[in-house]
Order: structure tokens, then C-alpha cells, then sequence
């Protein structure tokens, strides 16, 4: 359907650009992939705010395809389909460099309320990268990569990501048994949500992983 | 007959003017203009006073109150303001101050304000409807001075027992402060059957102006004023009245009839059911005669509010949502958290507001559009696969 001038006005006055209206619209690149190399999801139910993005990778490392699913508001969808086409045919090298300012450049600005929603295509993207080169043997399951991918998770009382809040007590890495141990109560709701987050962004990993809580 | 858009569903939040009304308004801006006034005035000035006279003995009349316990005021949020900030400061001693957990923000955000310099906010938590929970309303009442408990929740409808409220503060002397804004003409009140001390009425929800507002005081009721000047409206409300408003609100009130209230409850349970149509839907709040006879909310599972709200924009059809995205604190709804909701639930949650004109075609409308951006969105939420 047509905007009507009305409704351009509702955009502008949001703080949407014409292209975030074009891609919340008529995302790129949406779907599940079936024969993906790898999946991500980043985000938080809680927050409101979850993406899953999937990537096809070609023997030159390349990002032969992307794919993503959202749950999520207008600019949620706008900058994780404009990251999409960003990197599709770019090599991890290149896509990983790939920061949220250019995202929210290409779409030609966003309101400052909503960076958040660049910054989280961002960590997808990224996580599924480093997903994709530990499966492959290439990265080390350590520290680091568990951190990147619980940078993914989203407290959502402030809608930051817990390692940031602090919430990451200690990781401790044996073979392929991950425990995470987060500073704060088990038996609340947002633990709860915390904890199947933190496991859907292992997904697809072969790996066993104990969330515990000491708060 | 394609419907005309925009098909407006937003009257939680503000409703259209009744073209009557402003045609009442319009003789007071261009007619009797002058300042309304005390006893020896000029003629138009005793013409104005007369309007605003006779328009503070219509709103008393329709809750039952003698017109001097009316006072007029810039709206809901001022009458709140004074009527919590007012009885606190007035009570010369430092207690409790009560309230629930699904309060409207200018109600919590007084109750706040008043922690900061001594007194002590305590908010009751409500049941899965939105129902105070009386029982823990009993345990935290002795010392305290005021309570506020709203009479309709604008979110999810629900109407709460204000004669049982009522009877539990005055057994304890405890003063009672509702805002009525949501069922004010929609819900019958009489100030003389319930407990209540202190209620707050609004002119924008029933077809008046905004802008305008109204506070029921109970003879003897001591409040202090939050504004100093000329001592109008009983010296608790300094600044010139605003009688085209005033005039507006009173002519409003006149005209809501109790056919619309049947026909907008029809509407209304037509409504509800047509969107639980759609799979994964929830209702949140009360049905039948606990609920006020224009809301309904919904929460539709695996999609996001504010991606609702603007492809429904988009289509004319005009909603609201409680989705953390759309709020400006980024925070979800906490009525739909008070009552044991999830937070997708929140999210996702949807709320519509009928008025006098809303017709069943609209509702058809509201209806198809929201199953298909539902099911569109549903299409491309890795959280709806999940469950």
C-alpha cells in the first residue's frame, strides 16, 4: 500500500527515515534458512527486542547468503535488513568490521532511542561469525568467544547486555563443558529469561552449558 | 461500503468533540469572553459566572455531589496532583500514602514525590485482572493518610469495588482519592453511596475538550493548594477559570447517553471476540459488567506492539500500545507485569478504545487488519517458531 502524506508525517515525526520506513516495510533478506552453516540469536524477549540471523559461507569465506527473523519494533527490522544487505557477498574478514555507525549512516540516521536496535544487528552478526569459526575449528572455545557470545544476551531491565551489567560472575571452560555463573538470584522471572537466552545463543554448538546463579 | 479511515480506536487516550459541545464552547470565546467573577460584576462578567456556575452543578449533579465540592482544573493530571499531594501536605504529619501497583504515571509518579520529602509510598499489588487485592490492602493500612485508588484502569478496563475500597479506608479513617477519568458517564457513581473523599473527572475522554478537568472534594476535606494566586475555585485552585472549556465539559457529560454506553459494550464484547480469533491471543483484564464498556486489550503472542501499531497506521486503523518500544522510558507495560503477565505478553499487547460512534463496521476492520500484520509478523519472529 501507498503511504499517504499522513503517514509520512507520523514517520518523520518518530524520527524514522523514508529508507528505515522501505526496509521495516519490505525487510530483505527475511526467512529461516534451512541449509544455513550456522544461526545466532541475540536479543531478549524481555527488552522486546531479539533477532536470529543465519549465514551460508562459501569455500572463499565469503557470506554467500544471509538470512534473519525478528521480534522486534520498526528500526529492529529496518537495521537488521540493512546489515543484511551490507555484508551479503562481503568475507568474514570484512563483515566482521561492519559497525552499528554504519548502520544507522546507511539508513541515513535513527532516532538516538533506537541505536540499540543497530548495535544489536551488530552482535549478531558477529556472534554468528564467531560461531560459525569456532564450529570450524578455527577459533578456540575460550573466554573470549563465550564472552562475545553473551554479549548477545540483553538484561532487560536496561536493555544492555549483562556482561556490560555486570552480571557475568565467572566462565569456566572444561572440554566442552561451559559453566556460566551469573551474579544474581535464580528464582526471579528475569533470571529465567536470562537463562533460555543464554542457551539459544549456544545453539547449534557442541557443547554442554550450565547456567548458575549466586546472587 | 469500503470503511472510512482513519478508524480511530485510540479513546483510552483522547476522543473526538462532539460537534455539539463546540458549538457551546464557541459562544463563550466569541460572545461572553469576560473573566468570570465574584459577586458585583459587570454583565458579562455575571453571564460568565453563571456558565460556570451552572455547568458545576450539572458535573456535581451526575455523581451525586453538591455543586460547591466541585473544582474546576487544567485536567486529570492536576486534579491528581492536587488531590494526593494536597491531603498529604494538608494532614500536618508525615504517614503512609497508598495507592496500587496499576496506577496511572501522574498517580505514582505524586505518590514519588511525596517519598522524597517523608512520607511513605506503598503500593498494593492487584490479581490477575487488575483487582485490588483487598486482603493486602487491610495489611498495610494502619498509619496511613491517604489512599488513591483508580476507579477504571485505562489499559486493561478493569472497574475497580470502590464501595469496598471505600468502607476498608473509612474504617480506619483513612482518606480515599479515586480517579474516575475512565468512568466518568460511562460507569455510574454517586459520591453519597461509596466512601469516597476525593474524585478525579476528566472532559477529554467523554467527547469535551482537553485541556479541563474536575476534582469532587467532600465537604470537610482539608487540602492544601499547590498553586498561590487569587483565591478561585474555593481557594484551592488559583487562575482564571476556562469557561469555554468548562462549558464544553458540562455539555459533554449531558450528552453521553445510556444507549451508548449499551451499544459501545456490545461493540466492545464483538470485539473481543473477533481478535481471540486469532490464535495465541490473550485477553488481559476482565469481561462482562467488571469492565469498563469501551476497552479492550489484547496481547498477541510473538509479535511486538510498536510494529503493530505502525502498520495499522498504515492502514488507517489507529490503536495503542504498551510495548517498551513505543514508551518513551523503553520500559514494559507494568499493569500488564502487576497482573502476572509475561513480558512478551506486554510487548505484545494492544489496546482499543471505543466511543459513541464507533460503528460494527470498524470493528470488522480492526478486526482484519490486525489478524494480517499479526500473522505477517508472526512469518518472521524467531519466538513465535520457538513456541
Amino acid at each position: 500500500m501507498e503511504m499517504g502524506e499522513d503517514v509520512k508525517k507520523l514517520w518523520k515525526r518518530i524520527g524514522y527515515t523514508e529508507k528505515v520506513i522501505d526496509h521495516f516495510m519490505h525487510p530483505r533478506n527475511v526467512g529461516e534458512m534451512k541449509d544455513a552453516d550456522v544461526s545466532s540469536t541475540v536479543g531478549s524477549v524481555a527488552c522486546g527486542d531479539m533477532i536470529k540471523i543465519f549465514l551460508k559461507i562459501d569455500e572463499s569465506d565469503r557470506i554467500q547468503n544471509i538470512s534473519f527473523l525478528s521480534y522486534g519494533c520498526a528500526s529492529n527490522i529496518a537495521t537488521t535488513s540493512v546489515m543484511t544487505e551490507m555484508v551479503k557477498g562481503k568475507t568474514l574478514e570484512e563483515a566482521k568490521k561492519l559497525t552499528f555507525k554504519e548502520i544507522i549512516e546507511e539508513l541515513g540516521g535513527l532516532p538516538a532511542i533506537k541505536y540499540h536496535c543497530a548495535v544489536l544487528s551488530v552482535a549478531g552478526l558477529r556472534t554468528a561469525i564467531a560461531k560459525y569459526e569456532v564450529k570450524k575449528g578455527r577459533r578456540p572455545l575460550d573466554q573470549d568467544f563465550v564472552m562475545t557470545l553473551l554479549r548477545g544476551v540483553l538484561d532487560p531491565m536496561t536493555g544492555r547486555d549483562i556482561v556490560s551489567m555486570g552480571k557475568v560472575k565467572s566462565v569456566n571452560i572444561r572440554d566442552e563443558t561451559i559453566d556460566v555463573v551469573l551474579n544474581m538470584p535464580e528464582e526471579n522471572e528475569i533470571s529465567k529469561v536470562i537463562k533460555v537466552e543464554i542457551l539459544d545463543a549456544f545453539e547449534g554448538l557442541d557443547v554442554s552449558l550450565n547456567v548458575k546463579f549466586r546472587g | 461500503m469500503p470503511v472510512k479511515v482513519p478508524v480511530y480506536l485510540d479513546n483510552m487516550r483522547a476522543t473526538k468533540v462532539d460537534p455539539l459541545v463546540i458549538e457551546e464552547m464557541v459562544k463563550y470565546m466569541q460572545e461572553i469572553y469576560a473573566a468570570p467573577g465574584g459577586e458585583f460584576g459587570h454583565s458579562m462578567e455575571e453571564e460568565a459566572t453563571e456558565a460556570l456556575e451552572k455547568a458545576r452543578q450539572k458535573i456535581a449533579w451526575k455523581i451525586g455531589a453538591k455543586p460547591e465540592e466541585i473544582i474546576f482544573t487544567s485536567g486529570r493530571v492536576e486534579s491528581n496532583n492536587l488531590a494526593i499531594k494536597g491531603v498529604a501536605l494538608a494532614s500536618g504529619k508525615k504517614g503512609k500514602v497508598l495507592s496500587s501497583k496499576i496506577e496511572e504515571s501522574s498517580v505514582l509518579r505524586s505518590l514519588e514525590r511525596l517519598g522524597k520529602i517523608g512520607f511513605d509510598p506503598k503500593l498494593v499489588p492487584v490479581d490477575s485482572e487488575g483487582f485490588v487485592r483487598q486482603d493486602k490492602l487491610e495489611e498495610i493500612l494502619s498509619g496511613a493518610i491517604l489512599g488513591s485508588i483508580q476507579f477504571i484502569n485505562p489499559e486493561i478496563g478493569t472497574i475497580q469495588d470502590l464501595k469496598a475500597i471505600g468502607d476498608i479506608f473509612e474504617e480506619k479513617g483513612v482518606i480515599f482519592h479515586s480517579d474516575a477519568s475512565w468512568g466518568f458517564c460511562k460507569v455510574k457513581i454517586d459520591v453519597r453511596k461509596i466512601n469516597v473523599d476525593l474524585l478525579t473527572l476528566s472532559s477529554g475522554l467523554i467527547h469535551g475538550p482537553k485541556g479541563v478537568g474536575a476534582l469532587y472534594i467532600k465537604e470537610g476535606t482539608k487540602l492544601q493548594p499547590l498553586l498561590d494566586g487569587s483565591p478561585r475555585e474555593f481557594g484551592l485552585r488559583p487562575g482564571m477559570e476556562d469557561v469555554p472549556s468548562i462549558v464544553g465539559f458540562a455539555k459533554a457529560v449531558e450528552l453521553i447517553t445510556e444507549e451508548d454506553i449499551a451499544r459501545m459494550r456490545k461493540l466492545r464484547d464483538k470485539l473481543m471476540d473477533l481478535l481471540l480469533e486469532i490464535p495465541d491471543t490473550k485477553l488481559n483484564g476482565p469481561r462482562g459488567d467488571r469492565r469498563v464498556c469501551n476497552n479492550v486489550n489484547v496481547s498477541f503472542f510473538g509479535v511486538e506492539g510498536e510494529t503493530i501499531l505502525l502498520k495499522a497506521s498504515m492502514r488507517g486503523l489507529l490503536v495503542n500500545t504498551a510495548s517498551a518500544c513505543y514508551s518513551r522510558e523503553l520500559l514494559p507495560s507494568h499493569v500488564i507485569l502487576a497482573i502476572g503477565g509475561s513480558f512478551e505478553q506486554s510487548h505484545g499487547s494492544v489496546t482499543l478504545g471505543l466511543s459513541k460512534w464507533t460503528t460494527e463496521q470498524e470493528i470488522f476492520y480492526a478486526k482484519d487488519v490486525l489478524e494480517e500484520i499479526v500473522k505477517e509478523m508472526r512469518s518472521i519472529s524467531p519466538l513465535y517458531r520457538r513456541s
